[in-house]
């Protein structure tokens, strides 16, 4: 009875927890390449899909089962376990970091101490997804494309550690909840203007979208490091990419956009429910993401590395100092 | 807390078991992949330890960072394993004696390892509550060794600028793009509109 009490009782109200977080996430995934078709065909003054169901509403779930139809292909050449393990792995590690997300006060999963830490943490593993994958396929197209892409990673992941440090220096926590808090007078994405232009470039290049989509350039690698993957093992890539944005957006929205909070602590504005506002953000900033797709052309490899190491880097590093002097001149240090 | 026990020991059996699967695997990859997995157990076992703090700076400075660059320069060596494995029965003994040495060695400190009386105090006093342990970090290295964090800052950076000096190269020739320049550019320095006359030719 005491093991029942102490052990299967929580764990199932963990388990419930965790499949009330991740299947919204993979409905909200699969809407995702939805929503990006119909924008991108909004932009460039297209219908996008509208075939199947009402306005093509169906058309991720026939994406899904086309994908699962297919056969899966493991290259004669390939490394068995680690071409197997790098799609798992991409996947994983795109649905962990939900764990402290904080949806509304107390609605999260993992409340912990060093939540942010946390999120560094997961989302400088993704690389790892793409390096084993390029090399356990044993192509050159897939191996070139994860250098490419783990280069990237890790130029923009040091400058998306500095922004992080500047808004904790702000905060002075590492609790996400308690940086959500901290923006209850003013969003640091106006304080911090700078350095949210920086971080969202940056969640760009990090999740390999355009205008840094240089891992997958179609033109010279023809899908970068997933182009052995089929079937399965490819519509894994695919759900840990687009989760993978809606993360950085969500934690767009926790550090600067103040997370649940309304934007105004007024009348018609704070009648809506706190996840509903975080949602709507979150939203707002995957259009974005999305709007740019359609707007930029690629960056040169070269360029795309100028703008990692010789422009963000200074400019974060400037950033977290003069933002350290200001607290400390002004006594403001939390 | 048998819970706690569970995963303490799943942990530590994995820890010890990917670290002897780094030395004995033959691809170097799986090695580099294995060790990764050692590190990844080093920070469950510190979470279990209520270091959280040190746990997640393990994962971003020893897993994503070191590693990556380790995997990627392992990726690319092309190493002949048939060559690797030819000297092996000759070089056995020389090997073996080092071995030896350093066991010895390591069993003379470990024999006369003494902890000094204050920290049993130490150790035995309660984690105070109200602190967060990056907290706590932070006091030790910021305030109170705040000296020996700025000396190992500055042989870090000096260490840092050797390395660049040592590879700098200037080589003639080179065309570098300036984006400044270019982004000053405007037509009136560049372009010159000509009237062309018949046959009169630029």
């Amino acid at each position: 009875m005491e093991f029942i009490d102490t052990y299967v009782i929580p764990g199932a109200i963990i388990v419930a927890q965790i499949m009330a977080l991740v299947v919204p996430l993979l409905v909200a995934v699969a809407y995702l390449t939805f929503f990006e078709r119909k924008v991108i065909g909004a932009i460039q003054l297209r219908k996008g899909p509208n075939v199947v169901g009402p306005f093509g509403l169906f058309q991720p779930f026939a994406d899904a089962l086309k994908l699962l139809s297919k056969e899966t292909i493991l290259p004669a050449g390939a490394n068995k376990i680690i071409f197997l393990l790098a799609p798992m792995l991409t996947f994983i590690l795109s649905l962990i970091a939900w764990a402290v997300i904080p949806f509304d006060k107390g609605m999260v999963l993992a409340d912990i101490n060093v939540g942010v830490l946390y999120l560094f943490a997961v989302s400088s593993l993704g690389v790892y997804g793409v390096i084993m994958s390029g090399w356990a396929s044993n192509s050159k197209y897939a191996f070139l494309g994860a250098l490419r892409s783990a280069a990237q990673m890790v130029s923009y992941e040091v400058s998306i550690g500095f922004v992080i440090i500047t808004v904790l220096l702000c905060v002075g926590s590492l609790n996400l909840t308690a940086i959500v808090e901290a923006q209850r007078t003013v969003w640091f994405a106006i304080p911090l203007l700078p350095m949210f232009v920086v971080f969202f470039i940056s969640a760009l290049a990090e999740t390999n979208r355009a205008p840094f989509d240089l891992p997958e350039g179609e033109s010279e690698l023809v899908a970068g490091y997933f182009v052995e993957y089929s079937s399965m093992s490819f519509a894994l890539f695919f759900l840990g990419e687009y989760a993978n944005m809606i993360l950085m957006s969500g934690i767009t929205v926790v550090l600067f956009l103040g997370g649940w909070l309304a934007p105004f602590d007024i009348a018609p504005f704070n009648w809506v429910p706190g996840p509903i506002w975080f949602i709507l953000k979150i939203s707002l900033v995957l259009f974005v993401f999305l709007w740019v797709r359609a707007t930029f052309p690629r960056y040169r490899y070269d360029q795309l590395m100028r703008l990692g190491w010789k422009v963000f880097l200074p400019l974060s590093l400037l950033w977290v100092v003069i933002t350290a002097g200001v607290l400390v001149t002004f006594d403001w240090v939390p | 807390m048998a819970l706690q026990a569970l995963v303490f020991y799943l942990f530590a059996f994995v820890a010890v078991a990917s670290g002897v699967m780094v030395v004995t695997s033959r691809n170097p990859v799986h090695s580099v992949l294995f060790l990764i997995l050692a590190f990844f157990n080093a920070a469950g076992l510190f979470v279990l330890m209520g270091a959280e703090f040190l746990a997640m700076i393990l994962v971003v400075v020893y897993v994503g960072a070191v590693a990556v660059l380790f995997l990627f320069v392992v990726m690319m060596l092309d190493i002949n394993f048939v060559e690797l494995r030819q000297g092996f029965a000759r070089y056995l003994p020389i090997g073996g004696l080092i071995g030896l040495v350093l066991l010895a060695e390591l069993i003379l400190i470990v024999g006369v390892w003494s902890f000094a009386p204050e920290v049993a105090v130490v150790a035995a006093s309660p984690i105070p509550q109200d602190v967060t342990n990056t907290e706590a970090l932070g006091q030790v290295i910021y305030t109170h060794y705040v000296l020996a964090f700025q000396t190992a800052g500055i042989v870090l950076l000096v260490a840092m600028i050797g390395a660049i000096v040592l590879t700098l190269r200037q080589r003639p020739g080179v065309k570098r793009q300036s984006i400044d320049k270019q982004n000053l550019r405007r037509p009136e320095d560049v372009v010159e509109v000509v009237k062309v006359t018949r046959g009169g030719g630029v």
